[in-house]
């Protein structure tokens, strides 16, 4: 067996032995399920002819993955450090990048494992709406997720490399996620010409929201994969500084 | 085995270890002798491939632990000071864990044998974190040994086990000694004494002694140390013992404890009883002190300069 594929399945194991995994299940599945219920409820017009779409969910998911992310990987560097397991991990032959790779693909699997519970409602919804809903955005915005989560988890996992701390790495790794999702997006209006594309480039929302209208834009896939990368080498290269401090 | 040439760590400006140098070869059982933070810890974290020193090289199992650190870590077992365990994982789950990750063929089956090796049969499914301390340390022994390892790197193996407990693992490391290389380290000097063929002496990052222990023993005390005993009134026995041949120095210790001291080699016991009874002295006991590696220890690492401020 890999020894990439040794680690994560320790940490996806790992999340069904504490309570992290069943909270962060349960949030999800409770706040998505009660916007989708108004969606459903409320939303339908037949008046205007206006029938609730899946595309409802995936903004509300988006919006929990900034906050349950972090707690989900807070930890899994973090606690190594403090716990002095790291010493396990970095004394057995397996390189750096190996182990930050294990750790990120365990984490990610459990992150859409929980997403993967949300399909209940477009399930539900292709019940009740006739002739049943658009494949299309079900399938980009499911792929959009995945895309999103990968590279979230991947920044949460070199931030988790970077703090001995569990708390430093949670407020560090959302402040983040709230700087690429919205807040980035103000000075992009603001600045002038080419700072501004850099900025509008970088806002993890304008990439994620093609996926919710049903379009699979490569560009964006692209930018996910990249920040995902990044991230990964980030995390490998600090564990690496790390053993010379 | 381990072949350590000129090894140096520097904290910051703190230098930890300084110009290493040392060797153990196969079938070896080298003890780490020292105070704490005289930088046996770093030492062992730098064999073990954790951290590259500042300066210097280490070779282990014929590979050096910075250029080619992967090979090195593969045959080297390694048991940190603090025992770090995944608490939350069983003991079977853990080394089943530890063996997977060092591509251990039938990695179960292995970890079977060394729960057997360590003596925890009886505790395959607990969790780590139910473990006492002892258990805890015959996990992180088992561990070690998991992907049959050339070389044995033991940050304090013994420590906090109860008696029996540390004759089972101390048992458990000679029978390893004899085919293997084992570096340990340790601050009881008994337990070096008893499974170390060789014995380095560190103090501020530098060795300040190797030899086996016996020969420690011979070199650093010089002279062949009694102690005598005598119910009563021991007026004038200092000018008796003083008499006797071979005897160069007498020393009160208390009233009715007297040290003497003979040239290296010379055991006057015989003639001092001798002595002793035709002064019409009582004595009641009469013995050669055993210079233990306590003392050795103890006058090596005890002369540091003052004012030698970190």
């Amino acid at each position: 067996m890999s020894k990439i594929w040794t680690i994560a399945r320790r940490e996806y194991r790992l999340y069904f032995a504490t309570p992290v995994a069943y909270v962060v299940a349960a949030v999800l599945l409770f706040v998505v399920g009660l916007i989708f219920y108004s969606a459903v409820e409320y939303g339908a017009n037949p008046q205007n002819g206006y029938v609730p779409g899946i595309d409802q969910i995936y903004p509300a998911i988006s919006f929990i993955l900034i906050f349950a992310v972090p707690a989900i990987t807070m930890r899994v560097i973090s606690e190594e450090h403090r716990l002095g397991t790291i010493e396990l991990l970095l004394t057995a032959p397996v390189k750096d990048w190996e182990v930050v790779v294990g750790k990120w693909l365990g984490a990610l699997l459990f992150i859409l494992t929980t997403i993967a519970l949300t399909f209940v409602y477009p399930m539900y919804l292709n019940n009740i709406v006739v002739p049943g809903i658009d494949q299309g955005p079900l399938i980009s915005g499911y792929l959009g997720l995945v895309m999103l989560s990968s590279a979230f988890v991947a920044i949460g996992v070199a931030v988790s490399s970077m703090f001995n701390n569990q708390v430093a790495s949670l407020f560090a790794s959302m402040g983040i996620f709230l700087v690429l999702w919205w807040l980035i997006g103000i000075p992009a209006q603001l600045s002038t010409s080419g700072m501004s594309e850099i900025l509008r480039y970088l806002e993890f929302e304008g990439h994620f929201s093609s996926s919710i209208r049903g379009v699979i834009n490569l560009g964006d896939m692209i930018y996910f994969a990249s920040i995902t990368l990044f991230s990964l080498v980030a995390g490998s290269v600090s564990l690496e500084t790390r053993r010379w401090r | 085995m381990i072949r350590v040439d000129g090894l140096t760590k520097d904290y910051g400006p703190r230098r930890a270890i300084d110009n290493l140098s040392f060797h153990a070869d196969k079938g070896e059982i080298v003890g780490f002798l020292g105070p704490n933070g005289a930088g046996k810890t770093t030492t062992m974290r730098i064999l073990s491939g954790y951290m590259p020193p500042t300066d210097g090289t280490a070779i282990v199992a014929g590979f050096d632990v910075v250029e080619q650190s992967l090979e090195a870590r593969a045959r080297i077992g390694y048991l940190p000071e603090s025992v770090p365990l995944y608490h939350d994982m069983s003991v079977f789950d853990y080394l089943k864990f530890m063996g997977d990750l060092r591509q251990v063929e039938d990695s179960a089956e292995r970890a079977d044998e060394v729960i057997e090796m360590v003596g925890l049969e009886d505790r395959v499914d607990s969790y780590i974190e139910k473990l006492s301390k002892g258990m805890r340390q015959r996990v992180g022994l088992a561990q070690a040994l998991l992907h049959e390892p050339e070389v044995l790197i033991l940050d304090e193996p013994t420590i906090g086990l109860d008696p029996a407990q540390i004759l089972d693992v101390r048992k458990l490391i000679k029978d390893i000694g004899k085919e293997r290389t084992v570096l340990l380290s340790t601050h009881i000097l008994s337990e070096a004494q008893q499974i170390c063929n060789r014995v380095l002496i560190i103090n501020n990052g530098k060795i300040v002694a190797e030899d086996t222990p016996e020969n420690l023993k011979a070199h650093t005390t010089g002279k062949e140390q009694f102690s005598l005993e005598i119910d009563g009134n021991d007026d004038g026995l200092a000018k008796v013992l003083e008499k006797v041949a071979g005897v160069e120095k007498v020393t009160k210790v208390e009233d009715g404890k007297w040290m003497v001291e003979s040239a290296t080699g010379k055991d006057v016991r015989k003639e001092l009883a001798k002595a002793v009874v035709k002064g019409k002295f009582d004595l009641v006991e009469l013995r050669q002190i055993d210079v233990n590696l306590e003392d050795i220890f103890l006058k090596l690492t005890k002369n540091e300069e003052p004012g030698e401020a970190e």
